[in-house]
């Protein structure tokens, strides 16, 4: 029998609407403790909006049910560092102080020289590393990650992916992250959920090789009816 | 204000209490307690304007200023015009000195508490939502504050230099920063050199100190376009 206390997040008739258009309708999905789901889906699909409504950063209809005692991690597509004096040790320290050392080593970073860095100088690789170590200095045990590899170059994005895949195992922590890269989502995600302002498709990652699913996600838009449940 | 790219709302904003002077002068009152409040009100509108209608900051600004500045310039007499624009250092009195003080330790302070806030509001506005963070009320004391250095600043230098003690020392301590802390810190001393040094060069030499406080500021942003030149 299903256990609901083995879900993190559950999204029921989701629709959002900004300036009269409907951006996503009635999505539907649950997600497991513990894994990482891929969203995928064209520009104007709906990804970025579906976050942000996760993050009751913008208005919705529709009901986002969170376990108990979530905490979550967010790291966005696009930051402003350029024009900001602000160093790495400083950004990391925003809310609390923080040890260097320890705020690093998860992301890699603490052998590097990098929290004396300004963060506008710092590589696309080490920048989104970076953003993580912050998300992850409050210990949440979810993190939404949208465009995970924006502006890294393609040696950067696999170490990217290898140590949030260590991070969810020794971590137990559930990732979401928007993605365009198929052997992302077939190497480093549990599960696929497909928009194009509705569900196209949500089942497990490894199906995304099928013809038939990649014509559903490639192809004409067919929203589907009530998605399979993550098993 | 320069870090928010709104360099030119602090130079605005200044001419928005001409308005508040006009009327200390015509009612005899004091005029700073008019710029205050004409600065204080004005801020609280341009926040509610850029809410509701979502036009930048600068956009309500220049509105704003330019309908004030018509409006002072109409309502203030002529003899006193040229000291609301311009200031007289001669005539800040032990009074002034101390309320500037005041307001400025006031000032530093309650900065101090909201400019991590601030600065993660302008990295993201979404990372700051995220956290818990009120962006909208941070913008509005951000503004409140902006107006408060405003109104210190008029009495020394006017309403038509006022903009350059917001603008030029920031810009120039940004030009070598690597860090907040520094950026801070080196903002404040650009600041206070300019102003230490144009006022004793102005009365050495019997000019106006307000434009002798920015010529010194100048010279100091130069130096740091300088050094940043040589560093890269």
């Amino acid at each position: 029998m299903e256990n609901t206390d083995d879900y993190v997040l559950q999204v029921s008739n989701l629709s959002v609407k900004l300036q009269n258009q409907t951006i996503l309708e009635n999505v539907n999905f649950k997600l497991k403790k513990g894994t990482v789901l891929a969203v995928v889906g064209p520009n104007g699909a709906g990804k970025t909006v579906l976050f942000k409504a996760l993050l009751n950063l913008i208005p919705y209809i529709g009901k986002i049910t969170w376990a108990p005692k979530v905490r979550i991690g967010y790291v966005p597509q696009n930051i402003a560092v350029d024009d900001i004096p602000v160093s790495v040790k400083e950004f990391l320290s925003f809310e609390h102080h923080v040890n260097m050392k320890d705020s690093l080593s998860p992301v890699k970073l603490e052998n590097s020289n990098v929290a004396s860095k300004t963060l506008g100088v710092l590589s696309g690789g080490q920048l989104r590393r970076v953003l993580i170590a912050w998300a992850l200095t409050d210990k949440p045990n979810v993190l939404l990650f949208d465009e995970a590899t924006t502006g890294v170059d393609h040696d950067s994005e696999e170490p990217i992916f290898v140590m949030l895949n260590e991070l969810k195992k020794k971590n137990q922590i559930t990732v979401l992250l928007i993605t365009h890269d198929v052997h992302i989502v077939r190497e480093y995600s549990d599960y696929l959920l497909a928009l194009n302002r509705c569900v196209t498709f949500f089942g497990e990652s490894k199906e995304i090789m099928k013809p038939q699913v990649q014509n559903i996600i490639y192809g004409e838009t067919v929203c589907a009816g009530t998605p399979d449940e993550n098993r | 204000m320069v870090l928010k790219k709104m360099a030119l709302v602090g130079d605005a904003l200044s001419h928005v209490a001409l308005p508040g002077l006009a009327l200390g002068i015509l009612f005899n009152f004091n005029p700073f307690i008019g710029a205050f409040a004409f600065l204080f009100t004005s801020a609280v509108i341009i926040w509610q304007l850029g809410r509701v209608t979502k036009l930048p900051f600068e956009t309500i600004v220049g509105a704003m200023f330019t309908l004030a500045l018509a409006i002072g310039v109409l309502i203030i007499p002529e003899a006193e015009l040229l000291e609301a624009l311009f200031g007289d250092i001669t005539k800040v009195t032990i009074l002034d000195t101390a309320t500037a003080i005041t307001i400025s330790i006031i000032a530093v302070l309650l900065t101090k508490t909201i400019y991590k806030k601030l600065i993660l509001g302008m990295i993201s506005e979404e990372m700051a939502i995220s956290k818990g963070i009120n962006v909208s009320i941070i913008n509005l004391l951000y503004l409140l504050l902006v107006s408060t250095v405003v109104a210190v600043g008029i009495k020394i230098v006017g309403t038509l230099l006022v903009g350059f003690l917001v603008i030029v020392p920031a810009a120039a301590a940004k030009n070598v920063s690597t860090d907040l802390f520094k950026y801070g810190v080196l903002s404040a001393t650009f600041g206070a050199i300019s102003a230490c040094s144009g006022i004793l060069v102005s009365s050495y030499l019997n000019l106006a100190p307000g434009p002798m406080v920015v010529f010194s500021g100048i010279i100091i942003f130069l130096g740091t376009v300088l050094t940043k030149s040589k560093t890269k």
